[in-house]
């Protein structure tokens, strides 16, 4: 694989992530638990829907080295099946009730600024420059999950009860943050990419605390689910595109 | 978005020797348009009808977040689900500030949510229809905002302070919606065959509701403000090639304006008694938000008194 094909699908992964979560999110709007928090999600969406589309953009660029030419930011997110999506099965989950949104987005948004961080050196000047703004959103994005982790933990019995399975419930699907393959290695060695494993021990670290101060227990199973870098989805993320691509693909050509 | 245009209660005219000193400093204040502030003595019946208005107004806008919200997750163009996004939450923060504005007035959120969800408080009807389409987006931000802005613009003067600073934020941002929701028409109407007819369906369905949006021919300033909508979106279907559903409309030169068909009021008093295509579901999902939010509210209150009460202790 050439490096162009490899910082390709990279910038797939992280645009992505980005994109599956905003579409989530989006389903959310007008129907949160109360009106500021339909607004702060919304927000939270908005923010990664807009990296999504600094990344495709760059994608679209980086593709047009090795192929004919680069697909556009809505052919990459409307005209791809769901064996080419190369997100975290995490994210792809559904938004559940509202302990298993926040739950994963907890954990994303964790995992998300350490990686940006860590992007925002990254030697292809682009992928620093997108990573450093899309950073200053994400430190947000991370406080606001935390505090709902914390709220809802020590909130009362019942949210306690609700937060603590769905911490459990998505914490096989967090091992894919971690597991770095053949595209995450050599790019990762030429200062593109990051190491993801190290990233591991400072998200442990964060998610711990957070969890201990929210009165809840850091989950011990060691089974992690994986496939979603390689395009092998959870049943769910077909179910999504079908919603999100259908119009494009019923209108094939059309602008909107 | 927008709610309809509510009466303004009983007032009966009086001569200012007639009323009380606070009533007479009170009237005083609105004549010389000083703005009234939630903290002045009001007259009762005007802090009702500030209310009733302000809180329908507030009901509005999130009910109108469901039928826009229909179409984010199949926005078409990445770009075009960020401007929904963005519109959508900008009627959040809509509610949110007419309700905080409602708040001043002595009465809760919670209390007026309530009103809402028993189905005593009323929201603005032109929300009761589906948006079928991706056009309807398009046509709701053309149609539906362009005659809220209308309607609202006398809000802005209104004499109540809060009320009159924050319809003058939301009229800023309507007229933003306004020209998004045209050139998503526009878009439309220069593309395929297929995408024209969506566009001139949308228009089928939503000019007569729009039309409504200005209220019953009872006030002459309902009729006014109609026909001024009238006069302003008929050049632009013309630009836009697509045509308004009614037969009689045509420029009558002499008026120097446009006549147009008769408006079917029994539709609008079905709507507004509840029988409107959605009238049953925007409620329900309203309701559901709202009950299945209840233990994140909670918990989110119990956090915020365990936290008060150790950081007492701590003192």
């Amino acid at each position: 694989m050439t490096e162009d094909r490899r910082v390709f699908d990279y910038l797939l992964r992280l645009a992505d992530s980005d994109l599956v979560l905003a579409q989530r999110l989006g389903e959310w709007v007008g129907h949160g638990p109360v009106l500021e928090e339909d607004i702060a999600l919304t927000n939270v969406g908005l923010d990664l829907l807009g990296q999504a589309r600094l990344w495709f953009a760059y994608a679209g660029e980086v593709e047009a080295r090795f192929a004919e030419a680069g697909r556009s930011e809505d052919a990459l997110a409307f005209l791809r099946d769901s064996g080419e999506f190369r997100n975290l099965l995490l994210v792809e989950q559904p938004n559940g009730n509202y302990a298993d949104t926040m739950a994963r987005q907890f954990y994303f948004d964790v995992w998300h600024q350490l990686l940006l961080v860590k992007l925002a050196h990254s030697r292809d000047p682009r992928i620093a420059e997108i990573a450093v703004k899309a950073e200053k959103e994400v430190v947000y994005h991370a406080e606001r999950s935390a505090d709902w982790i914390i709220r809802l933990g020590d909130g009362t019995d019942e949210s306690h009860a609700r937060i603590q399975a769905a911490i459990d419930d998505l914490w096989m699907y967090t091992g894919e943050m971690f597991d770095p393959d053949e595209i995450d290695t050599p790019l990762a060695e030429e200062g593109i990419g990051c190491d993801l494993r190290a990233l591991e021990p400072a998200w442990r670290e964060a998610v711990g605390s957070v969890l201990d101060e929210a009165t809840l227990t850091l989950p011990g199973g060691t089974w992690m689910q994986r496939g979603g870098k390689k395009g092998v989805h959870t049943e769910h993320l077909g179910h999504m595109l079908a919603t999100m691509q259908w119009l494009p693909r019923t209108y094939r050509g059309a602008e909107w | 978005m927008y709610a309809q245009m509510v009466d303004t209660g009983a007032n009966k005219l009086r001569a200012l020797e007639d009323m009380g000193p606070e009533e007479r400093a009170f009237q005083e204040r609105v004549d010389a348009d000083v703005k009234i502030e939630p903290k002045d003595w009001m007259p009762e019946a005007y802090r009702k009808t500030l209310i009733r208005q302000i809180s329908q107004h507030a009901h509005s806008e999130i009910v109108g977040m469901l039928p826009e919200g229909n179409w984010i997750t199949r926005a078409p163009s990445l770009k075009r689900k960020a401007i929904l996004m963005a519109k959508v939450q900008d009627e959040a923060g809509h509610g949110l500030y007419l309700y905080a504005a409602a708040e001043t007035l002595g009465v809760s959120r919670d209390q007026l949510v309530a009103d809402l969800h028993a189905g005593k408080a009323k929201y603005s009807s032109i929300f009761n229809y589906p948006t079928l389409t991706w056009a309807d987006i398009g046509a709701i931000g053309w149609l539906v905002d362009g005659a809220a802005i209308m309607n609202q613009i006398p809000l802005c003067r209104c004499s109540f302070g809060p009320y009159s600073r924050a319809m003058i934020r939301v009229c800023k941002e309507e007229s933003f919606h306004q020209r998004q929701g045209f050139d998503i028409m526009m878009t439309l109407c220069r593309g395929s065959a297929e995408q024209k007819a969506m566009a001139q369906d949308a228009l089928n369905r939503w000019w007569w509701p729009s039309l409504m949006m200005f209220g019953p021919p009872d006030a002459v300033s309902n009729d006014e403000l109609r026909q001024r909508f009238v006069d302003q979106t008929v050049p632009q279907a013309d630009y836009l090639g697509i045509t308004m559903p009614d037969p009689e409309l045509k420029w009558n030169a002499e008026r120097g304006h446009y006549d147009f068909g008769p408006i079917d009021w029994d539709e609008l008093y079905n709507v507004v008694k509840g029988n409107g295509p959605c009238n049953r579901d925007r409620l329900q999902t309203r309701v559901k938000a709202w009950e299945e939010g209840a233990w994140v509210r909670e918990a989110a209150l119990a956090y915020a008194e365990k936290r008060a009460a150790r950081a007492q202790k701590a003192a």
